[in-house]
Formats: C-alpha cells, sequence, structure tokens
C-alpha cells in the first residue's frame, strides 16, 4: 500500500513541524497558553459562522427538502464507512489491535452486506465505531497538541489535529477520483452530510454560550483529550476542583 | 472530516439529556435515581402532546419540577467559577447561582424536544455505603447515530444525591463553563459576569 508509506512521510515532517513550534502539554494551562492565536481564530470563527449561516444551513434546508430520510441516512453511513475504515487504520498505528479489528470488521460487513456502506449492518449488530483519527495517532505518539486552530468549514481544531485532517483528506479516497468534476462534488455532499449530521445541535451551544468561541474552543479541546485516552483521561489532567 | 464539526455540537446537544433526573426519595441510591428520573423524563417527552408540540412553558415546567431539584447548582455554579467563587460576595454568589440556574434550565428548554427516540444503557454502579461523591455512568444510544457516554458527578446532600456535573463523551459541564466564566471576571469583574448571564437570560443580544 503506497498509501502507508506516503503516511509515514507526511506524519514524520508534520511532527518534526509541531515539534519545533514547541509546546508543552500540561492539563492547567491557561487559555493563551492554549490558544496563541486566539485573535485570528476568533476572525476564522466570524468567517465560519458567516459561510455557514449563508451557505452551509441554507444548502442543508435544500438537501433536505429533495432527498428522502432514508437516503441521507445511508449517505451519512457510506461516509462515516471510509471514516472507519481510517479509524482502523489509526488503531493499528497507534497499537489497539482489537480496536482495529472492530473497524475493519465493521468496514467489511458494511461494505460487502450494506450496499457499499450505505447501511450500517455492523451498527445494527451491535459493533461500536472506534472513533480513531490521525490527530489522535500524533498525540498518542507523543507529538504536543500545539495552538488551537479555528478552521472555516471544518471547524474547532489544533495544528495536531488538523495535520492529522491533511493527512486524512491526502489519503483520500475522494482525492482519488480522477474527474474533477465529480470529485467536488463528493466533496461537497460530504460536507453538507456533516453538517446535516451536527443538525440543530449548534441552536444548543447559541442558547447556553456566553461567548460561542470560547464554548465551542473549551468543549472541543477536552472531547479530544477523552478521545486520545480512550475516555481513560488520567485523574491528574482533569481540573475539577 | 465530518468528525471535526459534529463533535462539539453533538456533545452540547447531549448536554441537554443532562438534566434527566428527578424529585428523589431522600436516600435512593445514586444510580437508581439516574435512572428512575431519566425514564420518567424520556417517558413524558414521548408521550406529553403539549411538549411534542412545542410548549416551551409546559417544557419549563417539566424541568423544574422533575430535573432541577436533583441538581445542586450552588456547587455547579462554584465550580464553574473556579478560584473566583470565593472573590465573590454572598450576595454576588447568590445572584451567580440564580442566573446560571436559569440559563442551564432555558437551555435544556430549548434542547429537551430532540430528545426521543434515544435508549440509554445504565451502567451498574459499585459503591461503598460510606461513598459520599460517586460518578454514575450511563451510555445513550441514539438511533442512527453513535451512542455516548453520558456521566453524573453526584454527591450525598441531606436531601438525597444531587448532580453537580454530568460529562458528555468527555465534555464536562462545568468546565466548559469555566473559561467563559473566567474571561468574563479577567475583563468586567464578578458583577460584569453577573450582568452578562442576566442579559443572556433574558435575551439581549451580545
Amino acid at each position: 500500500m503506497s498509501s502507508l508509506r506516503r503516511l509515514r512521510s507526511f506524519a514524520g515532517s508534520v511532527a518534526i513541524a509541531i515539534a519545533l513550534t514547541g509546546c508543552a502539554t500540561t492539563s492547567t494551562r491557561t487559555a493563551s497558553e492554549v490558544d496563541p492565536w486566539e485573535p485570528m481564530n476568533r476572525g476564522l470563527y466570524q468567517v465560519h459562522e458567516a459561510l455557514d449561516k449563508l451557505i452551509l444551513k441554507p444548502a442543508v434546508t435544500v438537501y433536505t427538502a429533495v432527498t428522502p430520510q432514508p437516503l441521507r441516512t445511508g449517505v451519512s453511513n457510506f461516509f462515516n464507512n471510509i471514516d472507519d475504515a481510517f479509524s482502523g487504520i489509526n488503531g493499528v498505528l497507534q497499537g489497539k489491535p482489537q480496536k482495529a479489528g472492530d473497524d475493519f470488521g465493521r468496514v467489511l460487513t458494511n461494505t460487502f452486506f450494506g450496499l457499499g456502506g450505505f447501511i450500517d449492518v455492523a451498527g445494527s449488530a451491535g459493533i461500536e465505531r472506534g472513533n480513531e483519527d490521525f490527530g489522535q495517532t500524533l498525540a498518542v505518539w507523543g507529538v504536543p497538541q500545539g495552538p488551537y486552530l479555528f478552521i472555516p468549514l471544518l471547524g474547532p481544531s489544533t495544528v495536531r489535529d488538523a495535520s492529522g485532517t491533511a493527512v486524512r483528506i491526502y489519503l483520500g479516497p475522494v482525492g482519488d477520483i480522477h474527474d474533477v468534476g465529480w470529485r467536488n462534488a463528493v466533496y461537497i455532499v460530504n460536507v453538507i452530510d456533516a453538517r446535516y449530521q451536527a443538525g440543530d445541535a449548534l441552536d444548543v451551544v447559541t442558547t447556553a454560550a456566553l461567548d460561542k468561541y470560547t464554548f465551542i474552543r473549551n468543549a472541543y479541546l477536552q472531547r479530544r483529550r477523552y478521545l486520545i485516552y480512550d475516555g481513560k483521561v488520567p485523574p491528574e489532567q482533569e481540573d475539577k476542583q | 472530516m465530518k468528525h471535526v464539526t459534529t463533535i462539539v455540537s453533538r456533545t452540547a446537544a447531549l448536554l441537554a439529556l443532562a438534566m434527566f433526573a428527578t424529585v428523589a426519595l431522600a436516600q435512593e441510591a445514586p444510580d437508581a435515581l439516574v435512572k428512575g428520573v431519566s425514564q420518567e423524563v424520556l417517558q413524558l417527552i414521548r408521550s406529553d402532546p403539549q411538549i411534542q408540540a412545542g410548549n416551551q412553558q409546559r417544557i419549563r415546567e417539566v424541568i423544574e419540577t422533575k430535573l432541577v431539584p436533583n441538581f445542586d447548582f450552588q456547587r455547579m455554579t462554584a465550580l464553574a467559577m473556579g478560584r473566583n467563587w470565593r472573590s465573590a460576595t454572598p450576595e454576588q454568589q447568590k445572584r451567580l447561582v440564580d442566573e446560571f440556574r436559569t440559563l442551564l434550565v432555558r437551555t435544556y428548554s430549548g434542547a429537551l424536544n430532540q430528545y426521543r427516540d434515544e435508549k440509554i444503557d445504565y451502567k451498574p454502579l459499585r459503591m461503598n455505603p460510606s461513598d459520599t461523591d460517586v460518578v454514575v455512568h450511563t451510555l445513550v444510544m441514539k438511533s442512527g447515530g453513535s451512542p455516548i457516554t453520558m456521566d453524573y458527578s453526584m454527591e450525598k446532600t441531606p436531601t438525597g444525591w444531587k448532580a453537580y456535573d454530568v460529562t458528555v463523551g468527555g465534555v464536562s459541564l462545568v468546565t466548559t463553563y469555566r473559561d467563559e466564566f473566567n474571561n468574563t471576571v479577567q475583563t468586567s469583574g464578578v458583577d460584569g459576569l453577573i450582568k452578562a448571564l442576566a442579559d443572556k437570560n433574558r435575551g439581549v443580544a451580545k
């Protein structure tokens, strides 16, 4: 698999790049240490909000209007199935054979018995999704988190997670579609599906948060820490008082 | 790439389910309490025609009577305030608790309707009779979505077990508010935070 070789060299250079920006990962860091680029990030967040309101939300409204529910679920399953394959790869890279096995089992089942991933047969059988990704793999390999980063359309991230996302996009498979029109169409459906899956949940943040930007940043970083440790965050990493 | 956009949003929505807890018998075990309240409220959401029609007053009533009594808002507010809590006067503390409580009730009122087809798996709780602080673990399964953990941090009080934090998929409710509260106190003081919460609750645009 040449992809793996590509991945290795890519991940290597990413790791070096992040190591050079040098950022210690301790739990009791202040907001300015976690988010040194806050002024820029707030700007990018505003861009994201505007794009969401002007493009994504209307697109999801149209998407919901013109497609039946089973098709939308199928589309979500299809993209989730590709994510599950990458989750399996990352399970291997993190030395978690059992989790990786579950993920590959999911992918095989859904691909061959679920119409190429459109039906989540494995989910109905109770096989949980692994939720591993390249950002978590970099963390397990000891790459520091790096500064927080807000990416319009993709959402909250960090330099480490964005590196993982870059690896993920680089490896495809959507990027391997040769026809540019088709490739862009799949990217667009992917983004619309992601926003569709998020649903009205973002409205809850609007009601809950004094400052949505801070609220999202905080929730995101907690969630990532939880995923990196597979739910077993060491006690000293929690900052409950 | 979709996980990046959905993590925070899904978590935030599920925080809404967080308030599932009710008026309990004084010494009911914490895990039994969580289960009883969750099931009662889910049952209400599914069957009450007024809630299904989106009647905000009825929804708020359910939250006030079924959920609110099982939360320790004083402790939640103190935890979210962190070290700033001690710098607030008792009068300021009382107003903070009131406003934070109102904010959470408002948030859940808006979100409650999203929960209908969830199934909740209640993990058995292993605790000693002398324990006064426990975490009740549950797993929320939404049809067509990945299951997500929802853990209730609970303490024993003279009036029964009360929840003082809810952690959804690793995201703690009080921790999520801590930076926001701290930022506001840094820039405009405790009174500034009270005002910000009050403005938010009265729907004044920020």
